[in-house]
């Protein structure tokens, strides 16, 4: 199989991109999008071009790493899967494939389909934890948690950072990406001492940090490659709001 | 060279509490003149920044993806042990240390692993203190779930991403301590060289993955916690970043490397399904809980799974060792698969894979139940291979996927050179030649959360907090920085016309072949050849495109693939030298009647300990002996 692509080039931060394009040839349907992409750099390699930049490390849809936006998609056609996790199984032989980066004001492209999205660790770091010691824990079975308490828990630190629905948002809010894990702390008892603080903090960090607003069209939701709910948002925007009166 | 491990005296159970008690502490005003650099940021690394910087201690942190969060820890899937009893089956600290013992086939140390099981059981607290989210009954009680090598439920588990949850805590507590200005955090930052000043780790240096700028970094402690190196492999589980170099270029400054033949290959992993291939995708262990192991018993069978009646279906690991049946430790499994395979009955296109058959746990538990515990591997299993094995048997086959060797530690996780420490999957230090599954994740927030913060008071309160740099110092930054820049230039003058990825997989199919599931001394020495016939040919003729001053991932890749191919052949060189069959390790002329490891204990009860003699020459072996004083040796049984 064979599929045409226009892939984003950018040399650097600050230099103008544009698209260029290749034909990928020899391709087996049972490759990933990213085996094709290494097909393809290594033939750039030979003719002695520069291969194209572009993140991956897991390769199995965990570490949050990878990010293209394939055919105007985040993380491209599949539903609840990562960049690495789509398979050219989902592609027609002879196939027009655009190739991006993630494209949103908080996230600058390093080069080609490389971003920075530091600005997540500054949100986490504003707020996103307990605040305990190593040593300073009781058993852990002296505080019981309820089964469906804990999945949902679970459910919502799921999120794997990596910026999806940030590239999907017009505005390029991260309201999922912080919603997700204020809830994930706010939902069980260890997280409930700094819960208030920890909204604000954490809101104000992705104020700072040149997120947008959410206009709630949900577009995160729809490309979130763990399925995120949206629901956390609304969950999110009653703990600020109460955060914020209690400190007034 | 005498390697000392400086075990504590007295009997083993009271060795780290007297350790603890006696260590010097650094007071509080003084810790802050400490500066320790931690590089790596998974489960080790990220627990150790995050409570030295709680303790006081100025902490600098490195990592080379673009986030903290994303090491390799993150992948784990099915579990973290400790001996916490909580299913009053009988577990205790005794027993989840000689299990780890015995798992390793009595090649670790005692105190090293004793101490990892008693301080197994903070682990858990701490991490739910954090708010990690491990599974629940529905009482509010933590659950547990069995894992290889172990006849009690000690595995604690968040569905099936354990590791991430776990390192999201890490992270998070690491992510506080950057907040507050503890930790000064470098991503994108790549550790190419060790700094030693007479003797002692005095930094690193290292080079900004975006621009290229080599910087050197000070400190008055170096942790090491930089993960495994079975990428040599090319094929594995590992993520695809997961690389040798911090370890090797310690080891090239004088670290010693123990065990390096020490590989762990998983016994259910996706199979190789063609020559494009980049990563094998594992399956976790947990799923053997449920699963059941199969293969036709006719070679050269034709029929689908569905079409092969009970009658002709071998479950050979429930034969071969009833009594831990599919949970026989993984070693021992993927050997047995290998096995099988070799006498023809294998399944699927390549005839490399056995059947994990779950027909029987959806009979007995209904599909619901087990898509409750195993949901997210179904599905992986289902966007991988495009099949669904609600409907048909899972296939599998083993994998490299972790290493038990590394970086020389003691008692103190401090190697042979002073004031470097190795923490995590990059030491050698706690399972032998074959580790227990969900014994990875344990021991790396054992060592980051628990044993550094002490250990390293010992070694501290005896220096001089850093000040002002001497000449001789200031001297050894530089030449450390000038050996990196040359090798950079030099990997970027070849523009030969072979992409690193072709020399990759060659090193990765050697070792394969040579130093994998089973090893002969006439195939090792062929490795031994194959790699350094390689190794000429790639500073010969590797392309690497671009330049070194900015982000440049094929310069990345071609300096972790020239660090493989120095390991490869030592990896080689290590299993020819260990002339018998422990765990992983299987020599092919040392085995019982029945096909199991025959371990030589007279003579390889011990550590190796390979020391580095300079580019081109013959690396030299030394040995740890190992006293055992709690445990028998035996051959080890799971029948
Ligand atoms: C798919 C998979 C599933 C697993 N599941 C389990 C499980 O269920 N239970 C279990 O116990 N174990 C499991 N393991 C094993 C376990 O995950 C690892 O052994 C463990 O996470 C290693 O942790 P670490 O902190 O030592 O290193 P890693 O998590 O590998 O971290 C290495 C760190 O070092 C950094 N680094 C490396 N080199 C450099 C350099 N030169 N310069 C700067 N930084 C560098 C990286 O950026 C990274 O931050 C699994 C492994 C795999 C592959
Ligand atoms: S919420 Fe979803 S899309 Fe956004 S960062 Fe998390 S996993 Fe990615
Ligand atoms: S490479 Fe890790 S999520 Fe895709």
């Amino acid at each position: 199989m064979k599929l045409h692509l226009r892939v984003w080039r950018q040399k650097g931060r600050e230099a103008e991109g544009q698209f260029e394009t290749y034909e990928a040839k020899g391709l087996n349907p049972n490759m990933s999008f990213l085996e094709m992409m290494d097909v393809v750099n290594d033939e750039l390699t030979k003719e002695g071009k520069e291969p194209v930049a572009f993140e991956h490390d897991c390769r199995e849809g965990i570490c949050g790493s990878c990010a293209m936006v394939i055919n105007g998609e985040p993380h491209g056609p599949n539903k609840g899967a990562t960049t690495c996790q789509v398979y050219l199984r989902s592609f027609q032989d002879g196939e027009t494939l655009t190739v991006e980066p993630w494209r949103a004001r908080a996230f600058p492209v390093l080069k080609d389909l490389v971003t920075d999205r530091s600005a997540f660790d500054k949100v986490i770091q504003a707020g996103g934890f307990v605040s305990v010691n190593t040593g300073q824990a009781p058993d852990a079975n002296a505080m019981p948690i309820g089964k469906e308490d804990a999945e949902k828990a679970f459910d919502a630190a799921h999120c794997i950072g990596c910026g999806a629905c940030v590239a999907a948002c017009r505005n390029g809010s991260a309201m999922l990406f912080v919603a997700a894990k204020v809830s994930h702390l706010g939902m069980l008892p260890q997280g409930q001492p700094e819960r208030g603080e920890r909204v604000r903090k954490m809101v104000a960090a992705m104020d700072a940090a040149g997120f947008g607003n959410c206009s709630n069209q949900y577009a995160c939701e729809a490309v979130c490659p763990k399925e995120i709910s949206a629901d956390w948002i609304g969950r999110m925007n009653r703990d600020y709001a109460v955060s914020a009166v209690k400190k007034l | 060279m005498k390697l000392d491990p400086r075990i504590p005296g007295g009997p083993l159970a009271d060795k780290w509490t007297k350790f603890k008690t006696n260590v010097p502490l650094v007071t509080p005003a003084n810790k802050r003149k400490y500066e320790v650099i931690v590089v790596g940021t998974g489960l080790a690394g990220a627990s150790a920044a995050a409570s030295l910087a709680e303790l006081g201690y100025r902490v600098k942190s490195f990592c080379f993806q673009d986030s903290p969060r994303r090491a390799h820890s993150i992948a784990a899937q099915g579990g973290i042990n400790a001996a916490k009893n909580y299913q009053n089956d009988g577990d205790s600290v005794k027993r989840l240390f000689h299990d780890t013992i015995k798992g390793g086939d009595f090649r670790s140390r005692e105190a090293n692993v004793y101490r990892l099981a008693e301080v197994s059981v903070n682990i858990i607290d701490q991490c739910v203190a954090q708010g990690v989210p491990f599974a629940r009954e529905y009482g509010g009680m933590l659950a547990n779930r069995s894992f290889g090598g172990a006849q009690v439920s000690r595995t604690f588990y968040a569905r099936g991403a354990t590791g991430q949850q776990l390192l999201l805590g890490a992270y998070q507590a690491l992510s506080r301590q950057i907040g507050l200005g503890r930790v000064r955090m470098f991503p994108r930052h790549e550790m190419l060289d060790l700094v030693l000043d007479e003797g002692r780790a005095q930094g690193i240096i290292t080079r900004n993955l975006v621009t290229g700028e080599l910087t050197a970094h000070e400190a008055d402690a170096v942790l090491l916690c930089t993960g495994g190196y079975g990428n040599a492999y090319y094929l594995s589980t590992y993520a695809r970043g997961s690389n040798v170099t911090a370890s090797w270029r310690a080891h090239r400054r004088g670290a010693l490397f123990s065990n390096p033949c020490f590989t762990q290959i998983h016994p259910t992993c996706i199979p190789v399904s063609g020559e494009y291939q980049s990563k094998l995708t594992l399956m976790s262990e947990s799923l053997r809980n449920d699963g059941r192991c199969w293969v036709p018993k006719s070679a050269g069978e034709k029929r689908s799974a569905a079409q092969i009646p009970e009658g002709e279906r071998d479950y050979f690991l429930e034969r071969l060792y009833p009594s831990y049946g599919n949970l026989a430790p993984r070693d021992i499994a993927s050997r047995a698969a290998k096995r099988v395979c070799d006498e023809g009955r294998g399944v699927g296109p390549s005839g490399l894979g056995v059947y994990l058959d779950f027909s029987e746990a959806i009979g007995r538990l209904g599909e619901s139940t087990v898509k409750e515990r195993y949901a997210n591997l179904f599905s992986m299993y289902h966007e991988i291979t495009g099949e669904s094995a609600y409907e048909s048997p899972m296939r599998i086959f083993p994998a490299v996927h972790y290493t038990m060797g590394g970086l020389w530690v003691d008692y103190h996780l401090m190697s042979n050179i002073p004031g470097l420490f190795v923490l995590g999957e990059a030491n050698f230090s706690d399972h032998g030649a074959n580790r227990l599954g969900a014994s990875a994740l344990m021991q790396g927030l054992a060592d980051g959360y628990f044993v550094l913060p002490y250990t390293i008071g010992d070694y501290l309160s005896k220096q001089k907090p850093g000040g002002k740099k001497t000449n001789r110092q200031a001297e050894a930054f530089w030449q450390a920085t000038e050996t990196v820049q040359a090798r950079t230039k030099k990997l970027l003058g070849i523009r030969g016309t072979k992409p690193v990825s072709d020399f990759h997989r060659r090193l990765g199919k050697i070792l394969w072949d040579q130093c994998g599931m089973s090893r002969t001394k006439k195939g090792l020495e062929q490795g031994v050849e194959e790699i350094r016939g390689l190794r000429q040919e790639f500073w010969e003729n590797v392309n690497v495109p671009g330049s070194g001053e900015d982000l440049n991932q094929s310069l990345e890749k071609a300096g972790r693939v020239s660090d493989f191919l120095e390991l490869g052949e030592l990896m080689c060189r290590d299993a020819l030298e260990r002339d018998e069959s422990c765990g992983c390790h299987f020599r092919e002329d040392h085995q019982t009647a029945e096909g199991e490891c025959e371990r030589r204990d007279e003579k390889f009860s011990h550590v190796s300990a390979w020391e580095f003699q300079g580019e081109g020459k013959a690396e030299v072996r030394h040995a740890e002996p190992l006293s055992f004083e709690e445990v028998q040796l035996a051959t080890r049984s799971y029948k």
